[in-house]
């Protein structure tokens, strides 16, 4: 089992989870959405709507794949190929857990480990700006390419305070190796780069997440691409696939800020109490009690189909919880949970988000970015390297 | 396996370099300088210079060329006419390019014979920490002068750039 | 061979910019021009890093990075002063802009 065949495993199984929980993603933002806003949400595709994406894929797939007669066409089509090829790029650094046996072969839950991990994450993220500048460009069509430019300066506007709130954990872990990041967090919930003394970096954590949302172009910030403004934006002559890559780059991208943000600030694949205290039986807690309460609803449900489904879905979270007591994969399923429950956390209040705050306009999001945003993270790198000087 | 990244991407340099002079419409010249500065950016990690090739794509290819496309944008820039063009200039000219350049590359092999072999890995200190302590210490002037210049530069640009309050 | 000699990145960087060179005096559009001088610009940072190979000291990594620091600080003021230009003189071509009176 040699390093290349290794890759080509761990590869293959990167982009299949990943591309499932895009799709899944997406079925998890409406849902959440639907029930903020006090509604049902896609549920009659499969059993609460669980079959909801493929029907999506399937109708994106078979759409009428039309290249309007007037664009640039090579530029037209290079434009959501680079989106989606540079998001899905960055997941290639990102650790999901420590060092496993493979087949006997000692390696890491990650896919590759740049000493300068965090600088590519940036990087790739700077090229992403050209998807949407480009497609609003070749469309040749004044809404997209007004949609298109707006978007991209707010891209690179935010991409500031973005690289000076990850600059702040930095002084904190002293690598640029996500890798060493997490291995230097290492204890507890106070050893997490969010409450480490010398400097907690709570102020930064939001910075970061706010201009997060910004890079993404999620709501709050989403004026350039919204459906009722600009008749949608860069990519409103984009159809089926074209438009589906350009939604999977936004989703890939929105996990790929919430898997930093989880390595940089919230401690990565490191459990929130040690396990001397206890903390392998908290994922077998949790969903034990997932399948319990599921279980309980399905004795009396609310619609006739849940009769079946709820008691389905216990029993599946009982066995998963069960998956997790078992001793020979807990070296490699416990960090894994820990990871995916920060993730999910920051990824829900991203949906979270999305249901509650309306949209900034133009002016007033970039005189944020520029006048509250950026001096805040300058004034946290200051403080924060003054703390870690006066005590080292 | 170095000798073929080592020509991959010297050949997509050396093609894109061409296309951005061939090129009429500044797009297609912008994209293919963002190719030419992409396969700069490996063959930097050949070189061992990984700090460099990431700074090359955060700052050059992510924000230098974004703000050239941004001005191809504004100002509407349509393809280039072919009037006006000396045809001697043109019939002379490529071929004294190549002979000048057969010339140069032939001179620079056999007088340059001390020359190191590039492997990859072979040079190990191009980390952000070392660049970081020449920076911080032995370079410290130039650091902070090119900070006051980048200052100039933003003043001056906002200046050259607004709309005249009349 | 194992390696590449140094020599080959050194003829790829003369490549580059002679390219640049040739940009810059046979195009027209002064958008064109100032990529032509980020060519040469970029062919430059390709031979101080392989100097920096050869003598295995970190000085080229930090030559480059200046030279790409004044590269997007020249880049601003050059497409502010572009800007401006288009905005009196409604053309982009260098050759029609060849007097002082407008």
């Amino acid at each position: 089992m040699n390093f290349f065949l290794l890759s080509i495993i761990k590869a293959a199984v990167i982009a299949f989870v990943l591309l499932t929980t895009l799709a899944y993603l997406q079925w998890v933002e409406r849902k959440v959405i639907a029930h903020i806003q006090v509604r049902l949400g896609p549920s009659r595709v499969g059993p609460h709507g669980l079959l909801q994406p493929l029907a999506d894929v399937i109708k994106l797939i078979t759409k009428e794949d039309l290249i309007p007669s007037h664009v640039n066409k090579f530029v037209y089509l290079l434009a959501p190929f680079l989106a989606v090829t540079m998001a899905l790029i960055s997941i290639s650094v990102i650790p999901f857990g420590p060092e496993i046996k493979i087949f006997g072969q000692p390696t890491w839950m990650q896919l590759t480990d740049l000493n300068i991990g965090l600088l590519m994450i940036l990087a790739v993220s700077s090229m992403g700006v050209y998807g949407i500048a480009l497609a609003g460009w070749a469309s040749n069509n004044k809404y997209s390419l007004l949609g298109g430019l707006r978007s991209s300066a707010q891209m690179i506007s935010y991409e500031l305070p973005l690289s000076l709130a990850i600059v702040s954990p930095l002084l904190l872990s002293n690598a640029l190796s996500l890798r060493r990041i997490v291995e230097t967090q290492a204890g507890s919930i106070i050893h997490w780069n969010i409450l480490r003394l010398p400097a907690p970096q709570i102020v930064s954590f939001f910075v970061f997440l706010i201009a997060g949302f910004a890079e993404t172009n999620r709501v709050p910030f989403d004026l350039p691409e919204a459906e009722n403004e600009l008749v949608a934006g860069f990519h409103t002559e984009y159809s089926s696939m074209k438009f589906a890559a350009f939604f999977m780059a936004e989703y890939a991208n929105m996990v790929t800020i919430s898997c930093v943000t989880a390595i940089l600030f919230l401690g990565g694949w490191q459990p929130l109490f040690p396990v001397a205290w206890g903390s392998n039986y908290v994922p077998v807690a949790i969903l034990a009690a997932a399948g319990l309460v599921a279980i309980y609803h399905g004795l009396h449900p609310a619609r006739r189909l849940d009769r079946l489904t709820l008691p389905a879905f216990g029993l599946i979270f009982l066995a998963i919880a069960a998956l997790f007591l078992i001793p020979a994969g807990q070296s490699a399923l416990l960090p894994l949970f820990w990871f995916l429950a920060k993730v999910g956390f920051i990824l829900f209040l991203f949906i979270w988000i999305r249901g509650t705050l309306p949209r900034f306009r133009y002016d007033q999001l970039m005189r944020f970015a520029w006048t509250v945003l950026f001096p805040i993270a300058i004034a946290n790198l200051l403080v924060t390297g003054f703390l870690v000087a006066w005590r080292s | 396996m170095d000798v073929i990244l080592f020509l991959i991407f010297a050949i997509i340099a050396v093609v894109s370099g061409v296309n951005v002079v061939v090129q009429t419409h500044p797009i297609s010249s912008a994209l293919s300088l963002i190719g030419v500065m992409g396969s700069l950016a490996v063959l930097y990690l050949l070189l061992g210079a990984e700090f460099i090739a990431m700074a090359q794509i955060i700052v050059y290819a992510g924000a230098v060329m974004v703000l050239f496309i941004f001005v191809i944008m504004l100002l509407n820039a349509g393809a280039e006419s072919k009037r006006g063009r000396s045809l001697v200039a043109q019939l002379l000219g490529f071929p004294l390019l190549i002979a000048f350049l057969a010339l140069t590359s032939y001179f620079v092999q056999r007088l340059y014979t001390n020359g190191a072999v590039v492997h990859f890995g072979g040079f190990q200190g191009g980390t952000a920490q070392n660049i970081g302590r020449a920076l911080f210490t032995q370079y410290l002037l130039p650091f902070e002068v090119t900070s006051i210049l980048i200052l100039i530069g933003i003043v001056g640009a906002i200046v050259l750039a607004r709309k005249e309050l009349d | 061979m194992n390696g590449v000699p140094l020599t080959w990145y050194l003829i790829l960087s003369a490549v580059l910019f002679a390219l640049g060179i040739a940009g810059f005096l046979f195009r027209k559009s002064v958008i064109t021009i100032f990529m032509s001088i980020e060519l040469m610009l970029n062919a430059v940072n390709l031979s101080f890093v392989a100097f920096s190979y050869q003598l295995k000291q970190v000085n080229g990594h930090i030559f480059s990075f200046f030279v790409m620091v004044v590269a997007a600080a020249e880049a601003a003021v050059g497409l502010a002063i572009i800007l401006t230009v288009f905005k009196n003189r409604s053309t982009l071509n260098v050759d029609e802009v060849n007097s002082m009176k407008y």
